[in-house]
């Protein structure tokens, strides 16, 4: 069963991925990106990994996708010809329906399939405490070192996100 | 282990190629940071599946810490994509193809 599973999760991620990067339309290429990531927290359940799979939702389609989707509407990347302006057409949001039919459907089959035992041996799969413990204990450090790392990506995104005009009068200051 | 280690790695491999398909092919800034968001996350399937192989911990852990480093690598090339729209006004990589100190 989970096995099946298995296969079926790898199909939906391939599609949805080949369907993302072909897309002319960057939120289209967005949305189907979402399934794909979708299908692949599944996959990670699949292997054991409870917790990095819902970090997979939680962060990578719920945070950084919705950064993109922020950026490209900002932006007005997304091309509007006069056809759209009527909403999608069928070929547009069909795909996606299905893709994400298929994702329900596997999370049901989820359901069935037992967590602990599988083929009569225990099925490993890592708890949130031990994550816990060999995050905070063996990786402490690492930690310490990813904490500075996401400053210096806030500092730097502010600095290069800082109008150039404003920018421009400080150096003058400055000098 | 639900399936052999090969079909995860056959897996991830096919995402990868993907992603980097996406990066060569595409001229769109936007699409070519979704290839690299491909790339990290066919790597972190592997790290998964390398972590229930061994059934060790440590795989997961580094997945975390990829997800770590994706944000702060997504956070500062979304400010360089605002920031090279607002110098060019278009976000097409040929747009960008000369240096200038």
């Amino acid at each position: 069963m989970a096995t099946v599973l298995f296969y079926l999760l790898g199909l939906v991620t391939v599609i949805a991925t080949l369907l993302a990067i072909t897309r002319r339309n960057p939120v289209h290429a967005v949305i189907y990106l979402v399934n794909s990531f979708f299908a692949l927290a599944l996959l990670f359940y699949l292997l054991g990994a409870p917790l990095v799979a819902a970090w997979e939702v939680i962060i990578y389609a719920g945070a950084i996708m919705v950064l993109f989707l922020f950026i490209i509407m900002m932006l007005e990347l997304a091309p509007t010809p006069e056809a759209d302006r009527m909403g999608p057409t069928w070929w547009q949001w069909l795909p996606v329906l299905l893709l994400a039919l298929a994702l329900v459907g596997c999370t049901l089959m989820l359901i069935g399939v037992d967590a602990g035992v599988a083929q009569g041996v225990p099925r490993w799969y890592a708890t949130p405490r031990d994550f816990g413990f060999a995050l905070f204990g063996k990786y402490a450090l690492a930690v310490e070192v990813v904490s500075f790392q996401l400053l210096f990506a806030a500092v730097g995104a502010f600095y290069v996100g800082k109008p150039e005009r404003k920018r421009r009068q400080k150096k003058e200051e400055g000098a | 282990m639900i399936v052999p280690l090969e079909h995860v790695l056959y897996l991830s491999a096919i995402l990868f190629l993907l992603g980097l398909g996406c990066v060569l092919a595409r001229r769109n800034l936007i699409m070519i940071l979704i290839g690299v968001e491909i790339m990290l996350n066919a790597v972190g399937l592997t790290l998964v599946g390398a972590s229930a192989f061994w059934q060790q911990i440590d795989g997961q852990i580094m997945v975390v810490f990829l997800m770590a480093m994706t944000s702060a690598e997504v956070s500062i090339s979304l400010a360089m994509v605002v920031y090279l729209n607002r110098r060019k006004g278009t976000v097409d990589v040929r747009a960008f193809d000369e240096l200038r100190g």
